[in-house]
């Protein structure tokens, strides 16, 4: 289905509702990073992967790997939305016995590979890439890394790997929301400018406003950025967006709403809803 | 049982050359088998792979992390994977890229710790890996093998590439004998192969202790004392079903492996022994817990008793309680 810009801006505003149910359902999940990151998984699942339930087991299908595993509330929501299983199974999330667990795994259909451990997305993103190159397929492989997890040093000699391989189907994005959970970025461990360095290891790097769905888009269907080089997205997003008392605060990096705290939030979301 | 060969005969190599050789052999009829090396093609002995089938070899450079990550992405898009690095830091620096992206996440990279054990003898403890079967053995979905001769090796490298699965396979850079030329019964993951067959003690040996065991049987036949000896190439699924056999077959056990003594075969053949029933005198032979003596392997193995000597005395020793 095309999607007209205003029914792709919906979408993200019915997967931030849904994202705060589910979590609330829960009584745990990433909430801040699940709200910055979902744009990104909206455009990609709805405007750039050529993957659904239909192809998912075809060797040419685009592949995604969630490297910030802990907002796999964010995922879920929109493979349910792209019809990977039952939105219902979300109500079992986190609950015993549950398939759906904080973290991506392979166990739920649509999920590429059990991830949540940082650091590790960008490595099997760029062997997956590798193999596509070895049996000339023009799949491309995206990864979605937490600017938190930049300091793992996995994620540089993949950037070497990435670049030495000239992968230019690979695209890493970062969902670059400043905070992680003890603080932002740049008081906890300072990885600025991240520009400068991809660069320096040789990738193509463009930046974006990570919670604009149709700057996304733009960006991301004009992967590689430049050929013979991998892609870097870096997402300037907003940790928590689209509730106000969310926007920018660390503490909601795995806080869970309240009753009052949900209704609020569903409130805004849905005055948004209306503006659109 | 065929005859087991003289054990004054090296006639055999080192089981890292056959490991290569073998999986060139098969590689040069499978484009889809790719090697991923951490510049380690020297002392893997990949040199030849990568000037022959330089397409289907991945060098990554120093960076063992990112080697098993980048074999766990080819391994997903279906290549049948051998990522080739040092037992020693494979298994200690990429151990998380070993449960999460290989094991947990099922992706079939066959891993090949090269210079296993006390291998590098006076290079150091940093070059042994006397951890890895302990570490692997906690590890859901994996199966640990660490093949005794040329024959187990290239058996195991044949099987590992049928077999779509999580594996490590571990060898050392000594030439090493032939341990029997009865090839009947055939290699097979998690079944344990007996050398020799003696009603008194059974000793079960895994890897480069495979042929000191054997050795000492010899010795203790001149004592009077009757051994089984055991490859028991697979630690992980164990055989359980032959150690329970042998357990109540002879009247002791000895356990020899190049590893530490915590954690490696003795223990999981404790651990199923005890669980069994088992009140018979046991004994577990390994590097004992601290950095080992400087020396070569052999000079290693002789100080801490993992010799035909060292072991035949244990024995008697066991014997003797």
């Amino acid at each position: 289905m095309v999607m007209t810009d205003k029914q792709l801006a919906e979408r993200s505003i019915t997967y931030r509702k849904k994202i705060l149910k589910y979590i609330v359902g829960a009584k745990a999940g990433h909430t801040g990073g699940s709200l910055s990151c979902i744009d990104i998984l909206n455009v990609l699942y709805n405007e750039v992967l050529n993957v659904g339930p239909q192809n998912f087991t075809s060797p040419d299908r685009d592949i995604y790997i969630q490297s910030k595993g802990h907002c796999v509330e964010a995922l879920y929501v929109v493979l349910a939305d792209k019809g990977f299983f039952p939105e219902s199974d979300l109500e079992t999330l986190c609950k015993y016995k549950s398939h759906y667990i904080g973290h991506p795994t392979k166990k739920v259909h649509g999920v590429e590979q059990n991830t949540g451990a940082l650091g590790h997305g960008l490595p099997i993103a760029a062997g997956t890439a590798l193999a596509a190159k070895m049996d000339k397929k023009n799949y491309r492989v995206f990864t979605l890394l937490g600017d938190g997890e930049l300091p793992e040093g996995s994620n540089w000699e993949a950037a070497l790997t990435a670049a030495h391989y000239k992968l230019d189907n690979l695209c890493a994005i970062i969902d670059n929301n400043k905070l992680q959970i003890t603080g932002t970025n740049a008081e906890v461990c300072n990885t600025d400018p991240i520009d400068a360095k991809f660069e320096s290891f040789g990738w193509a790097v463009r930046h974006v406003d990570g919670n604009d769905v149709n700057a996304l888009k733009e960006v991301l269907c004009s992967m590689p950025f430049e050929k013979g080089k991998p892609s870097l997205v870096i997402a300037h997003t907003i940790k928590g967006k689209g509730v106000s008392f969310m926007e920018n605060s660390v503490k909601w990096h795995h806080g869970v709403p309240d009753k009052d705290q949900y209704e609020t939030a569903i409130a805004e979301l849905d005055m948004e809803m209306a503006n659109v | 049982m065929g005859a087991v060969i003289e054990n004054n005969t090296i006639n055999g190599k080192p089981n890292q050359d056959v490991f290569s050789a073998t999986l060139l052999e098969l590689a040069d009829k499978d484009r889809n088998i790719v090697v991923v090396t951490s510049d380690s093609r020297g002392s893997g002995k990949l040199v030849a792979f990568g000037q022959q089938l330089p397409g289907q070899l991945v060098e990554i450079g120093i960076a063992e992390q990112n080697l098993v990550g980048v074999a766990a992405g080819l391994a997903s898009a279906g290549k049948r994977t051998f990522a080739v690095s040092p037992a020693c830091f494979l298994t200690a620096r990429a151990l998380e890229q070993i449960k999460n992206d290989v094991c947990y996440s099922d992706n079939p990279v066959r891993l090949i710790g090269i210079s296993a054990g006390v291998s590098y003898g006076a290079l150091g403890s940093t070059h042994h890996s006397l951890h890895d079967f302990a570490v692997l053995r906690t590890i859901n979905n994996i199966i640990i093998v660490a093949p005794a001769d040329n024959f187990e090796t290239t058996e195991a490298v044949k099987l590992a590439v049928k077999l779509n699965k999580p594996l490590y396979l571990r060898f050392g850079k000594k030439a090493m004998p032939l341990l029997t030329d009865d090839k009947q019964n055939g290699f097979e993951f998690g079944k344990g192969r007996v050398i020799r067959k003696g009603s008194d003690v059974t000793i079960i040996a895994t890897g480069e202790t495979v042929y000191p065991a054997l050795q000492s049987a010899e010795k203790l036949i001149q004592q009077g004392i009757n051994t089984t000896v055991v490859s028991m190439h697979t630690i992980k699924p164990l055989d359980a079903e032959l150690i329970l056999q042998l357990a109540k077959d002879t009247g002791a056990i000895v356990t020899v492996e190049e590893h530490s003594v915590n954690g490696g075969l003795g223990e999981a053949c404790a651990s199923l022994l005890l669980q069994n029933k088992y009140n018979k005198p046991f004994k577990i032979m390994g590097i004992p817990d601290e950095y080992t003596v400087t020396g070569s392997q052999t000079e290693i193995f002789d100080h801490y008793g993992l010799s035909a000597d060292g072991i035949a005395q244990a024995v008697l020793n066991l014997l003797q309680t």
